[in-house]
């Protein structure tokens, strides 16, 4: 009885919590007659794909795809590169200073972006970097900086530092042993902050509303999506298809990266 | 072990120090300085701001908005903090309980919930809580609720409150849960097991042993929401923009407003700098726990 009603709340919770993004995706495949019927449906009787059609011909679509994919992954690995470098710097050597550059990390962790607007916009303009999105790049690395650190230094602090001096006795040098045992070891942390990275630079709103002003070429989708619901006001079919469509790539990256991660690790303890 | 004098750490951390001053440290810095300057449209394009010393700060603190919106940001984050932990701690509880296919599936749905796009969540919800094809209404309807029978819920500031609610307590739940999930886990199953011979009951093991075992990472969890929802930004501001009326008017809204709308820069960057110092002396405990890690 206990466990039949454990069970029940979980049902229901897992419902409540899926259920938004069921929505979407129903509504961006239901025929526009059967998303304005008095009765929802929770099934489409007569899928069609006429909403995402909308959604990819809306003018800039492809274009704002591409930005904001561009932007993303070009962020995200930029800034897997630095914090490789310097988690690296903090977990396996010591240095004048270490204490005080982790202290930083950290509390650039919480660093008031939203403070930031104005002056960033500020840099932009005298660098003449306004509408450019390498600007936006460079904001979405910093962003997803401190947090990468943080985390890539803990992955690392959980690998052994004799595995690297094994391989150097070995006859590895030193970046040979670092390729050859760390890095296959450290993956699973890398797939993890990458994963956090994308969500964080994928979503930003506030900045590309700030930097990108005049060139409406150099939008991305979160802009892109919020605008399309005020052009196609009343059409919630095409609306939803339009947000599957931005929703898709983080909810994919996710679920591959996720099962991908959580075997990395046990496969991980088991080697180490 | 190597040595000090070694160029390399320095080598190493230097783009991360570059990218850090040019693109964190100085836009601090300029948004301190513009908040003690009188800096608008004019100067924004001309240039040579002239300092205006504390007149900002005392702008906004004679005004009685800058009030309002300060006591509902600190509502808004209290609401949204204690409903998150709440039931992120219940949801955490239920998935150690639960059978390994029933977990995965809570679990998958949390990540789901989790990875959806804000800005794509937020559309959704609009589309939820629309008043007349909007399936809540329906829903509640259905319940014998009858006065919701086309209730448009973005026209009252009250219940377009409600929506931003529940719209971050549904986006923050999944994260909270399986971080708490993660930490449940480390439990040594021994003390629960001697708890129960002792006849200790469901809630007393919780107060008695979970959570003291948690204490840290409940603190996290709860200092990172009250960041997170006290500088939530998007979900508002594409939901209802503040409005209506202001209602749904939190600092970092404010500020955006102050200085999009009105080309007060410089009041702007006051508002953002008090939101700041606000956030640091409310979670500076914490902040010191953390750092002494």
């Amino acid at each position: 009885m206990k466990r039949l009603t454990l069970n029940a709340a979980a049902v229901v919770v897992l419902v409540m919590t899926i259920f938004p993004v069921y929505w979407m995706f129903l509504t961006a495949f239901k025929p526009t007659g059967e998303i304005q019927a008095a009765t929802p449906t929770f099934w489409p009787a007569h899928p069609t794909l006429e909403h995402f059609a909308t959604a990819v011909n809306a003018p800039g679509f492809w274009t704002f795809w591409r930005n904001s994919l561009v932007v993303t992954v070009v962020a995200v690995l930029v800034a897997l590169v630095t914090a490789l470098l310097a988690a690296f710097a903090v977990a396996r050597m010591r240095w004048r200073g270490r204490g005080a550059f982790v202290v930083a990390v950290f509390a650039a962790q919480m660093a008031p972006w939203e403070a930031l607007l104005v002056p960033v916009f500020i840099i932009a303009r005298d660098t003449e970097l306004l509408d450019s999105l390498a600007m936006l790049t460079g904001v979405y690395f910093m962003i997803t900086l401190p947090f990468t650190i943080v985390t890539l230094r803990g992955f690392l602090a959980a690998i052994p530092p004799e595995l690297e001096e094994a391989a150097q006795v070995d006859g590895c040098g030193r970046l040979a042993a670092f390729r050859r045992v760390v890095f296959p070891l450290l993956a699973p942390g890398l797939m993890a902050t990458s994963l956090f990275g994308f969500i964080t630079a994928w979503n930003e709103f506030a900045f590309v509303n700030v930097l990108i002003i005049k060139d409406q070429d150099k939008r991305t989708l979160p802009v892109w999506l919020s605008s399309f619901r005020d052009v196609f006001g009343t059409d919630w079919g095409a609306t939803m298809a339009a947000a599957s469509l931005f929703a898709l790539p983080a909810l994919l990256l996710f679920l591959f990266l996720q099962r991908r991660v959580g075997t990395g690790m046990t496969a991980g303890a088991v080697k180490g | 072990m190597r040595g000090t004098r070694s160029p390399w750490p320095y080598l190493l951390i230097a783009p991360t120090v570059a990218g850090g001053a040019f693109l964190l440290l100085y836009p601090m810095l300029k948004a301190a300085v513009i908040s003690f300057q009188h800096f608008r449209m004019g100067e924004l394009i001309r240039g040579g701001a002239a300092f205006a010393g504390l007149d900002n700060y005392a702008e906004l603190l004679a005004g009685e908005e800058f009030w309002r919106v300060l006591w509902r940001t600190l509502g808004w984050t209290a609401i949204n903090v204690v409903l998150i932990v709440v039931l992120s701690t219940g949801v955490a509880l239920m998935l150690t309980r639960l059978r390994r296919g029933l977990r995965l599936a809570l679990m998958s749905a949390l990540a789901l919930a989790w990875a959806t796009p804000i800005i794509a969540a937020t559309t959704v919800f609009q589309w939820l809580f629309q008043s007349e094809l909007g399936v809540v209404n329906w829903l509640l309807v259905m319940l014998g609720f009858d006065s919701f029978r086309g209730y448009p819920w973005f026209a009252d500031g009250t219940a377009t409150f409600a929506v931003l609610v529940i719209l971050v307590v549904w986006q923050s739940v999944p994260f909270a849960a399986l971080t708490l999930y993660a930490g449940l886990t480390t439990i040594p199953g021994e003390l629960y097991e001697s708890a129960r011979i002792d006849g200790g009951t469901g809630r007393q093991v919780f107060w008695k042993i979970t959570l003291p075992m948690l204490r840290q990472l409940f603190a996290l969890v709860a200092s990172l929401e009250v960041i997170w929802v006290a500088k939530c930004f998007p979900q508002i501001w594409v939901l209802s923009q503040g409005g209506p009326d202001g209602a749904t008017t939190t600092l970092p809204v404010y500020a955006f407003k102050i200085a999009r709308v009105l080309h007060r820069y410089d009041l702007g960057s006051a508002v953002a700098m008090l939101t700041v110092v606000i956030l640091a002396v409310a979670l500076v405990s914490n902040l010191r726990r953390m750092v002494r890690q």
